[in-house]
């Protein structure tokens, strides 16, 4: 990072003036030049990021200096790209003026070098340590939010775990919590709640049943009904949580503590004030407490407790508007039945680490936009400038993208992705997710993983092919995945983006090209490129005995100068169709070309009874025309040679069959070799024969 | 002909110069540049337009260059000639004895330049 040169935009309209402050600047920075204010802002909305200072000159054709600073203050740019004006304006006005548009600085002319240079790395220097101390404080920020949610969780599934609750009726009471809070606000500001309580009551909602603390079990998990002075105990959770909140000492004015107080006491009152402990009525309950005890009566019917089972979300509502949970705020029954669609989805795909990290995100985020930390809260605007960005993008280009982070282990996919899929946007623990499996098969999710751990920051992408499952369909699809690394001197793995593209189509048009290069068009037999690669990989294992045979039609020429070329195709097709039912599939049978064929096929103790079978079969007359053929056999039994000699051992037994009879077959024997080598002397084959 | 003695030429003050900008080569290729901007042919074009708007930024940036380089004279004419454009409306015949200076001094500049140059 150290060695790239910082950039600098000057924006003047004189070239010279540009040019001699770039003359000044650039041992020590890159310079940007713009000539006019329009062009700078044009740089700046492409660029802002890079630039880290600029000067500008005030007297400008089409924009000038003060419309530069009004724009940058009006797009946050003035946070934090420090501006040093320089002009020979002298007179105050102009001075002042841009100060108050947030100038850092000003230089007037004639300025000499030393003086543009010390005040350029100054305000330089500031505006960097002005960034990394709001980083740090972003930093601290969130990790003291992490602890604070982290202890607020432990401390209510102590409580549920008492309870014999799953453990995320906190979280769900806390989602919905938060919900029915932001369609309250949308509705009304009678309750003047700002984003900073909506949070605050969030978080305080893990607290309501803390005093459940204080219920022997027996009575807590007790399955029929309770007597008059267990449900008397029972109902005293609220006041008791209420009270172990009033008794942490020197806390009491802690907003967290208010608010829970508020919840733990008061999340059991009714509208009609037939709740309790204390029988409040309306708004005399507080909003955070009528709040959760509707998120609360909510979870509850939604899930199965060890008196009664789950009622569905729909029977929930409906149970709720009747009041047979007692009466609630007409507002908020409103906001229930607003955000019940919603809530159905986002409970279901609730989970634990991830609210979490939701929660304290937003509070992140609140927490910078209101505090006056320009570089973050910068930072953290284009970030999410660039994840709309990117979300827009994935979701319209009709490819399917995914993230996948290694912890915690999750697949995120974009919306468009997802409906794509039939999955959900969040999947957790890939590895095992079923939903997830039958998408991505294990092994090869497996296998993909470990090829994108392979891969360095150097070279990040992987690209593969995958039969997956789209929607149920399989479907060849191309996986592009580059991984992501930390930023750190030894970069560790974090996860990888990748998109998943449809190439089923593409796939098998390419495996079609493939069966057309390997295949003889007439008679859909091999060519015989094609079966030489399969046999020559098959002499390699040498595990099994093989026979190899070629063969040729005796009269095909007759055939063809009698009843024409296309009377001759048939005959040739007639005999390749006779050769595949003859042979087993692990078998090899190709078309030479002409009227030559071969045969490869395995046999277990002798290949004899196999070949006069197909020989027989092949020598049956076509329509009226008697098809007769002349094999060559060889076999690979003892035979330590290629492709090309085996092939040559079994064309010279054909030979040897056609200048004997015709019709027939002929097994080789090494003693023809001689034989052929004088080729003028052929009557003398005493190594082949007919059978 | 010294980057000095071409100061001392066109009525600059070469010591003021060297001071701020730290070396002969420097002022001697923006002195070059400075030949060479437009600047001066705006003004005229714009005045006899009576585009006072162009006129004045022309001038005012021929104002800046001069402030930067010491070119004290053209900059002296060029400053008056910028203050009697600024937030000015209507064209007047004063205008034309001050860009007359202005004229004579920049001819003088670019003159002793090329001389140095030479």
């Amino acid at each position: 990072m150290s060695n790239i040169k910082k950039k600098i935009l000057i924006v003047d309209d004189s070239e010279l003036n540009r040019s001699l402050l770039a003359d000044i600047l650039s041992v020590d920075f890159d310079i940007i030049e713009a000539g006019d204010g329009d062009e700078a802002i044009r740089i700046l909305h492409e660029r802002e990021l890079e630039i880290s200072l600029m000067l500008l000159d005030i007297v400008m054709p089409k924009m000038d200096g003060f419309e530069v600073l009004a724009v940058m203050n009006r797009m946050g740019w003035i946070k934090t790209i420090p501006v040093i004006m320089i002009s020979s304006e002298t007179g105050s006005t102009y001075i002042d003026r841009a100060y108050d548009l947030g100038a850092v600085d000003y230089i007037s002319r004639p300025f000499d070098e030393r003086t543009v240079k010390h005040r350029v790395a100054c305000n330089f220097m500031f505006s960097v340590r002005q960034k990394e101390m709001s980083e740090l404080l972003s930093k601290q920020i969130y990790q003291h939010e992490k602890d604070k949610s982290l202890m607020i969780e432990i401390l209510s599934h102590i409580v549920e775990f008492r309870n014999m609750e799953s453990g995320l009726h906190v979280l769900h009471v806390n989602v919905i919590t938060k919900a029915l809070l932001n369609q309250l606000v949308k509705k009304t500001d009678k309750y003047n709640l700002n984003e900073k309580d909506i949070n605050l009551i969030v978080n305080a909602s893990a607290l309501h049943d803390v005093g459940k603390i204080t219920v022997p079990s027996e009575i807590l998990n007790k399955p029929g009904k309770l007597t008059e002075e267990e449900y008397a105990i029972m109902k005293n959770h609220t006041v008791e949580g209420a009270n172990m909140l009033t008794a942490i000492p020197f806390r009491k004015n802690e907003d967290l503590i208010k608010v829970g107080y508020q919840i733990c006491r008061w999340h059991h009152e009714r509208f009609d004030g037939k709740g309790y402990p204390d029988g409040l009525e309306a708004d005399e309950i507080p909003i955070s407490a009528q709040v959760v005890s509707i998120a609360d009566v909510y979870d509850a019917l939604t899930s199965e407790r060890v008196y009664k089972r789950a009622y569905s979300q729909e029977e929930a509502v409906q149970m709720i508007l009747n009041g047979e949970c007692g009466k609630f705020n007409p507002i908020l029954l409103e906001c229930l039945v607003e955000t019940a669609p919603k809530l159905k989805e986002e409970l279901t795909v609730i989970s634990l680490s991830g609210s979490v990290d939701n929660k304290i995100n937003d509070t992140v985020k609140r927490i910078l936009r209101e505090g006056k930390t320009g570089a973050s809260d910068r930072s953290i605007k284009l970030l999410e400038r660039e994840r709309q960005k990117f979300d827009f993008l994935s979701n319209i280009s009709g490819e399917i993208v995914f993230e996948y982070s290694e912890t915690p282990e999750e697949i995120k996919l974009s919306e468009w992705g997802a409906s794509k899929l039939g999955l959900p946007v969040r999947l957790e623990d890939p590895k095992i997710n079923s939903y997830w499996n039958n998408v991505f098969s294990k092994e090869d999710f497996n296998q993909f993983l470990n090829e994108i751990h392979n891969t360095s920051p150097e070279n990040p992408v992987y690209t593969n092919r995958y039969l997956l499952h789209l929607n149920n369909q399989p479907k060849w699809s191309k996986v592009i995945a580059r991984s992501m690394w930390s930023d750190e001197e030894n970069p560790k793995f974090e996860g990888v983006i990748g998109k998943i593209v449809d190439v089923n189509d593409e796939v098998e048009a390419m495996e079609q090209l493939e069966h057309q290069a390997e295949h003889d068009g007439l008679t859909g037999l091999l060519n015989h490129a094609a079966a030489k690669r399969r046999i020559e990989r098959i002499l390699k294992e040498r595990r099994k005995k093989y026979a190899f045979i070629v063969f040729d039609l005796d009269n095909f020429k007759y055939a063809n100068d009698n009843y024409g070329h296309l009377f001759g195709d048939e005959v040739l097709k007639t005999v390749a169709n006779r050769v595949k039912e003859n042979i087993r599939v692990n078998d090899i049978a190709a078309r030479m070309g002409g009227d030559e064929f071969i045969v490869f096929m395995e046999y277990k103790d002798t290949p004899l009874a196999q070949t006069d079978r197909i020989f027989k079969k092949l020598c049956r007359n076509y329509k009226d025309f008697p098809i007769s053929v002349s094999m060559g056999v060889a076999i690979t039994e003892n035979f330590k040679g290629d492709y090309e000699e085996l092939f040559h051992m079994a064309d010279t037994a054909m030979y040897m069959t056609k200048q004997k009879s015709k019709r027939a077959y002929c097994f080789y024997d090494k003693n023809m070799k001689m034989v052929l080598r004088s080729a003028d002397n052929l009557e003398d084959d005493d190594g082949g024969g007919k059978r | 002909m010294t980057v000095k003695e071409c100061y001392e030429a066109f009525g600059g003050n070469y010591e003021d110069a060297f001071s701020r900008l730290r070396s002969d080569d420097r002022l001697l290729k923006f002195l070059n540049k400075a030949t060479e901007d437009g600047s001066f042919k705006l003004l005229t074009d714009s005045l006899s337009s009576h585009n006072l708007e162009e006129a004045f930024r022309a001038v005012h940036t021929m104002k800046g260059i001069c402030l930067n380089l010491s070119i004290t004279s053209l900059g002296n004419s060029s400053q008056i000639l910028t203050e009697a454009l600024r937030n000015r409306e209507q064209y007047g015949d004063d205008l034309i004895p001050l860009y007359e200076n202005v004229k004579k001094d920049y001819e003088d500049f670019v003159l002793s330049v090329k001389k140095m140059q030479e």
